[in-house]
């Protein structure tokens, strides 16, 4: 397999773009320092706090040897001399209490920085999820779950160790270096501006990290992405995987992806293996820069030989916390990485938005217009041309057509899935993008075509069709759609765990939990996208007698290809390519001669015991 | 873990010499310095100064190249190391049964095969290192102060005592929280991936606040873990730095007794107390390094625990040069691993090459799980499935599962483009197979789509029609021309008119394979020479359609779509 082979297997989306301009880069960079302002602002109070604890820990920590030397310059010599042991009591006690003083407030600050980076990492992951539900299905139709999840997890995480990351130590290297730099100015000027000439480098040197590092580890975030989709995809779809002997080729894919991913990481390694080196580099060629020219004016007698000493220790202090902040460096960088793709789920608004002045229905009737509505998932590909249609309240509608000419995606419209890209959808006479979501959502319940359980018990699963239902209500909903009987008869019962997406059940029997969903949910407008596909025969008849007593007074759009349906419906409308070909109650379509009597007698056909088999 | 060390071991051994070499530099450039005044200073010896200065300004780049060659190496090998074992995780949960797959949440898989790996990664890269020059360090450091005055030594020596303690206690406590805070994790991605899938079902009802319950709950268990782990290592941490502290008072009193008692001298006094203050750093700094290692320690655990799931499904060796796909169930049995009873009990089948059998039965039956066992999806749990005679278990699975091809119920497509989700089981399809195999499940939407075959389909197909995702699944199974097709109720999402073309095309498939039907309408079971009935979790008639519909009341009551509703109740 070629290496263009491994590269081409996503296939070609609308979404894919990549290399960003230097003005885009910007752009992000402001746009996650923005989110970090807002992540960090409710914590000024105890930033500022946490600077001035970490303040007093240093100044408690340097003075232990200065008290230790006190105690043996001042508290031994009277000792010695029998004057007793009063000051070298005192000192001991004075570096006992600086010990409890450090103690005291390290743990302050440990625990304190610690709970501000944890309620920092919640409030992110709360607003991020959040956020991602927010969003709509156009969005979560490119986004793909693995990618989801990477921002959730992998991002996350990054951001998380730099939280963790020794912020203390980034503080202690900052206050060691700007005091060490007053006092090598202090000790000798001259000297002292030698010693700091190659700051400017430095910048420069550390300009030129974060340019790099920050296109490296935008490259690590995306494909850790890449490995994450890849790998909750083939775990999710692991059964055919399996059955189709996916393995070898799903490997070299993966191998690939954790390649790319390695790759990323060894160059934003070896980044770092440059920068941290290059940093001590410029304080060792300082150091021996400051030897050669404070030994010549030592040597001309301009310094004394004790500020040269002093010089000595002060410039390895000085260039040692360097180490310490290119390493919070870097990892503040790679979180930035993280921070702007956070920031930029954070900034993508939802296509289909919450109004401003959200309308209520008190109570909804159910009556639904669509006005001159046309609908394209893609532009330039239509799949609803233009449709005006009224479905009164109470009515039940049966929604018949070839697989692809629409009608799941007019369902979803009257879900509000997505918005028309012209026309409205009305409901009760309210458009529906004045509706507030809890009103409409209230409503309006579509049983989609693919149900999805989620992990937990059948109960907590019928359940999410209204969270406050009692165990009394589940069960009769459950009874009313027949799954009371297979559910029973599981070794739990209402208790037992669905497992994975629902793996523990048939599929049928999923269908039967998700039926009892909507059943439970109990909305004015009840639409069913195929909700009894899966279903045997028996089942299927059963479902629509309950459906017969529940849609009396609801509005339903009953999608289904299995024309026993119709049965219980007062209307039917036949779909051709995103339009309305056929409309009127059944029995008159039936009689006539358009599209649903050829459906309706194929069907028939195709049900009764001597079929016409074509041979 | 050790296996993956091993070759690791001598290069990661390696990194140390630079490593060591970088320190011991460290410690003597100053020396230099000292020299340096010591030397042509003090002596106006000016022509002294220039090459001590040169060697100063050597060791310093030779200093910052150790530092570099050891990073360098060391990314290579740590991030080697890294992709490996998740390769080698992947490629392991590939192998790993279905049963393995049910029972375990991706969220925690994928944590094992991300976050956990990286700790190990940090731990490596960074941690293991630096626990190695630290221990040597505080080695050396005490070594020194014993040799310096032995009491006293001892007496440091002694204060590592409850360093050693209270570490121990600590890294059992730790242990715990790590591995629950690793657990947790795990637990919301899968809270987060599923929110992502069942994105449709959740705006549907409107329970967006509910999902965001379950992932706060889960959020905050998180937080509050990961706040025990902070109180427990602050702490620790604390602790570490106290202990150095106050050995550093008691030095300075016992000290003092000592020299006005003139046991020692002043002057090794100041060298003792100036060479313990080098202990202090290495003895916090130890509290952040167990703690690192711990995390990679219990991340190794949870990766090791799928690693060391032996494969319960694995193949067997023989080939079968010619199949014919004779197919034959032979007193099987079937039981879920935790179940009380089996779904399938004593079931007898025979299916003849180019025979096709419908299975039909109540939803929940037991026919998806039949079929499974074919492709050893599931393996039986008595009795045998056979195929030209070989037992299904003696075949290697490359070879079985060429042989079957299945559409599932669930059409299980992925995001990637329609073509690679076609050749999903055939690499190699040639364009006029791929085209033959799209006209048989009437696919030929695929050609209009915005980029054709190549077009990338949203997980799961979600830029799909119900009935297009099942077509392009019945392509794909087509496609690999097996000996035995299995078709597991595939044609339940299309409209009448395309299922007669489907069943129409899929006729002449099914002539020369072996095929076994789930159905639920009579007009899918029609494509069947046979019906066999399941009834209980076993085969309890066979025969065709029509004999069935007349003689058994139980297949008829499933099939027939006029039997008055009254008699079903
Ligand atoms: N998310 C999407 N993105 C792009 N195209 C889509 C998307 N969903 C559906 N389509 C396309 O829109 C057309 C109509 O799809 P829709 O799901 O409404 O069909 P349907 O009538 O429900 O068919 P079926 O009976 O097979 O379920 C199809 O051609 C489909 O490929
Ligand atoms: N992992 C599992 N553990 C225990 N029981 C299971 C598991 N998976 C399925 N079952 C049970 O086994 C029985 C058979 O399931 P199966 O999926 O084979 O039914 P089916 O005949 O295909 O039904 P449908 O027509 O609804 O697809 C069901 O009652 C189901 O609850
Ligand atoms: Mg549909
Ligand atoms: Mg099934």
């Amino acid at each position: 397999m070629s290496g263009t082979d491994t590269r081409n297997w996503r296939g070609v989306a609308a979404e894919d773009q990549e290399e960003l301009s230097e003005q885009v880069s910007f752009l992000l960079r402001s746009r996650s320092r923005r989110l970090l302002g807002e992540l960090l602002r409710p914590y000024r109070r105890e930033i500022v706090l946490l600077v001035a604890v970490i303040v007093v820990c240093n100044a408690a920590s340097l003075a232990i040897p200065f008290l230790i030397k006190v105690g043996i310059d001042e508290g031994i010599p009277p000792m010695a001399s029998g004057r007793g042991p009063a000051t070298l009591v005192s000192v001991v006690a004075a570096v006992l209490a600086a010990a409890a003083v450090q103690a005291a407030t390290r743990q302050v600050f440990l625990r304190m920085a610690g709970r501000v980076g944890q309620d920092i990492l919640l409030e992110l992951r709360r607003r991020v999820f959040a956020h991602f539900q927010r969003l709509s299905l156009s969005f979560h139709d490119d986004y793909t779950s693995g990618r989801v999840v990477s921002r959730l997890t992998s991002d996350i995480e990054a951001i998380s160790e730099m939280l963790q990351s020794g912020f203390d130590g980034l503080v202690t290297a900052v206050l060691t270096l700007t005091g060490t730099a007053v006092l090598l100015l202090v000790l000798d000027v001259k000297l002292g501006l030698v010693a700091l000439l190659p700051l400017p480098v430095l910048l420069l040197f550390t300009r030129w990290f974060r340019r790099q590092s920050s296109i490296t580890y935008r490259r690590t975030r995306e494909t850790v992405a890449l490995v994450i989709v890849h790998f909750v995809e083939s775990m999710t779809g692991v059964r055919a995987v399996q059955a189709f002997r996916r393995e070898p080729r799903n490997q070299e894919i993966f191998s690939r992806l954790n390649a790319d991913y390695r790759d990323a990481n060894v160059h934003a390694m070896r980044l770092i293996a440059i920068f941290m080196p290059g940093v001590k580099l410029i304080g060792n060629v300082t150091i021996a820069a400051v030897l050669l020219y404070g030994g010549w004016l030592a040597l001309g007698g301009d310094v004394t030989v004790g500020v040269l000493a002093a010089f000595l220790l002060y410039l390895r202090q000085f260039y040692e916390p360097m180490q310490e902040i290119s390493q919070f460096y870097n990892t503040f960088q790679s979180a930035g990485a993280a921070l702007e793709k956070l920031s930029g789920v954070l900034e993508e608004r939802p296509a289909v938005a919450e109004p401003h002045k959200p309308v209520t229905l008190e109570p909804p009737r159910g009556q639904i217009r669509f006005e001159a509505v046309e609908f394209s998932y893609l532009d330039g590909t239509p799949v609803l041309p233009e449709m005006d249609l009224t479905i009164p309240a109470g009515q039940s509608v049966a929604l018949v057509g070839t697989t692809g000419a629409g009608k799941t995606t007019l369902a979803k419209l009257v879900a509000r899935f997505y918005d028309p890209v012209a026309g409205r959808v009305l409901l009760d006479g309210v458009d529906l993008r004045d509706l507030g979501e809890e009103s409409l959502r209230a409503a309006v319940v579509l049983v989609t075509q693919e149900n999805f359980l989620f992990t937990g018990s059948v109960a907590d699963n019928i359940r999410l069709g209204r969270p406050d239902a009692t165990m009394a209500e589940v069960v009769e909903a459950a009874r009313a759609v027949g799954a009371h009987d297979f559910v029973t008869a599981l070794p739990e019962g209402y208790e037992t765990q669905v497992g994975k997406h629902g793996g523990r059940l048939s599929a049928g029997q999923r269908q039967l939990v998700a039926f009892a969903r909507a059943f439970l949910a109990d909305p004015a407008v009840l639409i069913l996208d195929e909700a009894t596909s899966s279903l045997d025969v028996p089942g299927e008849r059963l479902v629509q007698r309950a459906m017969r007593t529940v849609l009396a007074d609801r509005t339903a759009l009953i999608i289904a290809h299995r024309l026993s349906t119709v049965e219980i419906a007062n209307r039917v409308l036949v779909m051709d390519a995103g339009r309305i070909v056929e409309d009127g109650p059944p029995d008159r379509l039936i009689e006539g001669a358009g599209r649903f009597a050829g459906l309706h007698r194929a069907w028939l056909d195709s049900i009764s015991d001597m079929p016409n088999v074509p041979d | 873990m050790k296996s993956y060390l091993r070759p690791y071991a001598t290069r990661l051994v390696l990194i140390w010499l630079p490593a060591l070499a970088g320190v011991g530099i460290g410690i003597v450039i100053p020396l230099v310095g000292r020299e340096i005044i010591d030397g042509p200073v003090a002596r106006g010896d000016a022509g002294a100064l220039l090459p001590l200065s040169l060697l100063a300004l050597a060791l310093g780049v030779i200093e910052a190249l150790l530092v570099l060659l050891r990073r360098w190496m060391l990314s290579e090998a740590v991030l080697g190391l890294e992709t490996r074992i998740r390769d080698d995780l992947y490629e392991h949960l590939q192998r790993l049964p279905m049963s393995f797959h049910g029972a375990w949440q991706s969220g925690q898989l994928l944590s094992r095969a991300t976050t956990d790996l990286s700790a190990i990664r940090r731990f490596l890269g960074f941690g293991a290192l630096f626990l190695v020059l630290i221990s040597v360090q505080i080695v050396t450091v005490t070594g020194l102060l014993l040799n310096m005055y032995w009491p006293l030594g001892l007496l440091v020596a002694v204060s590592a005592l409850p360093v050693v303690v209270i570490s121990l206690r600590f890294e059992r406590r730790y242990i715990d929280v790590s591995r629950q805070v690793q657990d947790q994790q795990g637990d919301l991605a899968t809270v987060v991936e599923e929110s992502a899938i069942g994105i449709r079902t959740i705006k549907a009802f409107g329970r967006g606040r509910h999902v965001f319950g379950v992932f706060d709950e889960g959020a905050r268990k998180v937080h509050r873990t990961s706040m025990e782990k902070v109180r427990l290592s602050a702490g620790f941490f604390t602790f570490l730095e106290v202990v150095p502290n106050v050995t550093l008072a008691v030095v300075l009193l016992l000290g003092a007794l000592a020299v006005g008692s003139g046991l020692l001298t002043l002057g090794t006094l100041v060298a003792f107390t100036t060479l313990m203050l080098q202990l202090v750093w290495p003895i916090s700094a130890l509290g952040f390094i167990l703690v690192m290692g711990q995390e990679a320690m219990t991340a190794a655990d949870r990766v090791m625990e799928v690693l060391d799931t032996e494969p319960e499904i694995v193949g067997g060796s023989g080939v079968v040069e010619r199949p014919r796909g004779h197919l034959r169930f032979e007193g099987v049995e079937f039981r879920f691993p935790d179940a009380a009873e089996p779904v399938l009990r004593d079931v007898w089948l025979e299916v003849r090459p180019g025979e096709t059998v419908a299975v039909v039965g109540a939803t929940g039956s037991g026919k998806t799980t039949l079929t499974s066992l074919v492709p050893r999806l599931h393996d039986v749990t008595a009795g045998r499935i056979t195929i030209d005679g070989h037992d299904v278990r003696e075949l290697s699975l490359p070879t079985l599962r060429s042989m079957v091809a299945t559409a599932f119920e669930e059409p299980t497509l992925f995001s990637m483009s329609v073509r690679e989700n076609l050749t999903l089981g055939r690499h190699d399809a040639t364009e006029e197979e791929m085209r033959a195999a799209i006209e048989v499940a009437q696919a030929g939407f695929v050609h209009d789509l915005p980029w054709g075959l190549e077009t990338r389909i949203g997980e799961q197909g979600m830029s799909l029609s119900g009935g297009q995702r099942q077509r392009l699944a019945l392509a794909r199974a087509v496609l690999t021309r097996p000996r035995i097709l299995v078709l597991d109720d595939t044609l339940s999402a299309l409209d009448v008119e395309t299922e007669a073309l489907v069943e129409e095309a899929l006729r002449h498939v099914l002539r020369d394979a072996t095929g076994i039907v789930v159905a639920h309408r009579a007009s899918t079971v029609l494509l069947a020479d046979r019906v066999a009935l399941l009834l209980d979790g076993t085969i309890t008639h066979v025969g065709p359609h029509h004999e069935l519909m007349a003689s058994v009341p139980e297949y008829r009551a499933l099939l027939s779509a006029d039997l008055d509703e009254e008699a079903l109740r």
